[in-house]
């Protein structure tokens, strides 16, 4: 007995010695700071799925850990200081991502939030981030939120192609070439689709009523089978087809809409584009496969898959050196240097952005400089990931960084980028 | 009267480590143990469920949802104080709770679990379809709590205590019936319904009573859980949930009354131990532990300690005999287990 009460009290006595350390840190640096910077160090936390149904995105953080590395050894940090990356999982699941906000704020003491992943995710902490008035940057999600409720929320921001813009941009090239289009939608009954035909409807502007003839929904974790939404836009008159789902439910709709004879235009959203999903279908349809060439997608990133367009290209050059230098034991297939994992590729222009942000605050490190030069006076041009002609740009009115990208149509196994940046941005 | 005495010193102990921890622990860490309140209310009424009254559910979370969306929208949308939903989230719960029981009584073991499976599965799916009303993929958020009258606590510290001063306003009445006339007969239903029976013990009343009280605590947990992030999202009540409060019961120590305090601990700190082991592969880890525990300790961690301290005392003898009286046989936590 006495030896385990011995054995307690030691433990009690190492714990508040280890406390008393942990309060006393002092910062000497002669910059103007926040917590998470030290005279040598910048400390940014992440909250990315490692484990359960969503962790495939996973490969995000680690194109953003390899670059960071990249960054840390062969530019010697930003300014002087290395920039450490904490990555924490939640699983996908807004249930446990409050408890590990906390940890990243207060016992790991993270300068800002970087890149969080997930819709649901982000809701469930964005009151907490803007109270504590750390940044919640460049959320991995495309919600029109991040950007759209700047004011209220201030200090949370996205960056990838946001939803309501790529539909615009479909808009645009609709009004263009296709002025007489009826077009019928097919969306998944929440946000997330809600942000898509939202942003068609203001694209189109005074014609939308007339232009969209039908409109077919689902919800998510429904049976994927759109046979019976496929019918009813059939039925409707409609020659085009915007498609505003998850892949297998797109997958589905796009079989439908061949086989029972409708083949109209399809506008895919980039939520469902993968090449694989694609390749998939085409498989499936066989012969009549031709009938989905043509199919119009977003694109805003580089695809190191596509030697014949980005084989030499300087950045993509670079993604791969990287990835085969600082990725090593972080990267398992598919985020490897081939850049096959697209969740990959995506990291590290995210990362590219955010070193950019960085850099521009100078010695000034607080976290509202940071945060005002990424919401409000960002402008880079020379991201080496996203398509040349992208700018990634926010203003003191404009929040959503990229609101720009290229179409492309479906060629066979392939995706084939055309025609010139087309802009989305809200009016 | 002997395990009573232990009792008594293990809760003096206890409140006295409760007291002890919110002024020694940082914020986050106080977040964490004002989340084992909240799961641990949740762990006590599924062992009233499954541990006592044998009757397996998967669908506790779905329960919990019900007192989360309860206290979210009473409190973002008709602006009741906070505090006045957790009753009102628990009953409301605990109604649905006996209605489930109803059909329940026609199904036992592995079909009770699949029909409680199928609860907890549908939840995200009938958040997400009514979303008019629960606000649906984008949530409800309302305003974070503070402490009343200006106590000088943090927020954590204040979710903290009212965290486990919930959870004592629940644990006490449900020690009080487990020990008393009606725990018996709840054992009594589990070790044997057809003995039950026979000793006039009334099947459909206890067991449709187990699921109720067992609903009307997760319905509190879910309220306290709401109420600790102050947001509310279909997501949050996925299957896994339902794993956890389940593993947490197992864990803890099945019809064990400490169990669901050393269960909630385990779920809610471990999968943190776990990323600090194994940071890309958390679940990894947590999937190993929990594989180490449940063979250290078939009867879960509250019988592991207790056998520890009973053979500290040289009881060897009173040890097996009360083991199995009053904790659910291995051969039993297996069942729940597979």
């Amino acid at each position: 007995m006495i030896g385990t009460r011995r054995v307690a009290a030691l433990l009690a006595a190492g714990s508040m010695a280890l406390l008393a350390c942990g309060s006393q840190q002092a910062n000497n640096s002669p910059t103007k700071t926040d917590p998470g910077i030290t005279s040598n160090q910048i400390l940014l936390g992440g909250i990315f799925p490692a484990s359960g149904t969503a962790s495939a995105y996973y490969s995000i953080p680690k194109g953003m850990t390899a670059y960071f590395d990249y960054v840390n050894k062969e530019k010697g940090g930003v300014n002087g200081r290395q920039i450490k990356f904490d990555v924490l999982d939640d699983a996908y699941s807004p249930a446990n991502t409050p408890a590990k906000a906390r940890q990243l704020a207060e016992e790991d003491k993270v300068f800002l939030d970087f890149g969080q992943l997930g819709t649901p995710t982000n809701l469930a902490v964005r009151d907490y981030w803007n109270s504590q008035q750390i940044p919640q940057l460049f959320v991995s999600t495309g919600s029109d939120h991040w950007g759209k409720d700047y004011s209220q929320y201030p200090w949370t921001l996205g960056w990838q192609l946001n939803y309501g813009s790529e539909a615009r941009m479909y808009a645009a090239y609709i009004l263009q070439n296709e002025p007489n289009d009826k077009i019928g939608i097919l969306y998944q009954n929440d946000d997330y689709g809600t942000d898509y035909v939202n942003g068609l409807k203001a694209g189109l502007g005074g014609k939308a009523d007339s232009m969209i003839v039908g409109t077919a929904t689902y919800n998510a974790g429904d049976p994927t089978n759109m046979s019976s939404q496929v019918a009813k836009l059939k039925a409707t008159g409609a020659d085009t087809f915007y498609v505003v789902t998850t892949p297998a439910y797109a997958a589905s709709a796009v079989v439908n809409a061949i086989t029972s004879g409708w083949k109209p235009k399809f506008y895919m959203n980039a939520v469902a584009n993968p090449t694989s999903v694609w390749k998939q279908v085409s498989t499936q349809l066989g012969g009549s496969s031709s009938a989905m060439d043509g199919m119009i997608s977003a694109v805003y990133l580089k695809d190191p898959l596509d030697t014949t367009k980005w084989g030499s290209d300087a950045g993509v050059q670079l993604f791969k050196t990287i990835m085969q230098k600082y990725g090593g034991d972080l990267a398992s297939p598919p985020c490897d240097a081939t850049g096959a994992d697209g969740f990959c590729v995506f990291g590290m222009a995210v990362a590219y952005t955010m070193v950019d942000v960085l850099k521009k605050a100078g010695s000034n490190l607080t976290r509202k400089n940071v945060m005002d030069i990424a919401a409000k006076g960002l402008k880079e041009t020379d991201n080496p990931l996203t398509l040349p002609g992208i700018t990634i740009q926010t203003t003191a009115t404009d929040h959503f960084p990229i609101a720009q990208g290229q179409l492309e149509k479906w060629n066979k196994d392939h995706w084939e980028p055309f025609g010139s940046i087309i802009s989305g941005r809200g009016a | 009267m002997r395990r009573d005495y232990l009792n008594w010193a293990i809760g003096v102990v206890g409140v006295a480590l409760l007291l002890v921890v919110p002024n020694v622990t940082d914020q986050f860490q106080t977040f964490m143990f004002a989340q084992v309140a909240a799961y641990a209310v949740a762990v006590v009424g599924l062992n009233i469920l499954t541990g006592y009254s044998g009757q397996i559910s998967l669908g506790n979370g779905a329960f919990m949802a019900i007192g989360s969306y309860t206290t979210a929208l009473l409190t973002a949308r008709a602006g009741w104080p906070v505090y006045l939903t957790i009753p009102v989230g628990g009953l409301l719960a605990g109604l649905v709770g006996l209605l489930v029981g109803i059909p329940a009584l026609r199904l036992r073991g592995i079909y009770l679990a699949l029909a409680t499976f199928a609860l907890a599965l549908s939840v995200t799916p009938v958040l997400n379809n009514y979303d008019k009303f629960t606000g649906g993929h984008l949530g409800v958020g309302f305003k974070a709590v503070t402490p009343p009258f200006d106590i000088p606590l943090s927020n954590e510290q204040w979710l903290y205590f009212l965290g486990w001063i919930v959870f004592f306003l629940l644990f006490v009445p449900a020690w009080l019936l487990l020990r008393g006339r009606t725990g018996r007969a709840w054992m009594a239903v589990r070790d044997s319904e057809t003995a039950a029976a026979a000793n006039g013990i009334g099947l459909a009343y206890y067991k449709t009573l187990a699921f109720g009280i067992s609903a009307l605590y997760a319905g509190v947990a879910g309220s306290l859980l709401v109420i600790d992030f102050a947001y509310v999202n279909p997501d949050s009540y996925n299957l896994n949930l339902s794993l956890q409060l389940l593993v947490a019961m197992v864990i803890g120590g099945l019809a064990n009354i400490w169990g669901p305090l050393f269960g909630a601990l385990l779920v809610v700190w471990l999968p943190y131990v776990a990323e600090k082991a194994v940071n890309s592969k958390p679940d990894l880890a947590f999937g190993a532990l929990l594989i180490v525990v449940v063979f250290l300790a078939p009867n879960g961690i509250a019988g592991l300690l207790r056998r520890g301290l009973l053979t500290l005392r040289g009881r060897r003898q009173e040890a097996s005999q009360t083991t199995g009286a009053l904790e659910a046989t291995p051969a039993e936590a297996d069942q729940i287990a597979t």
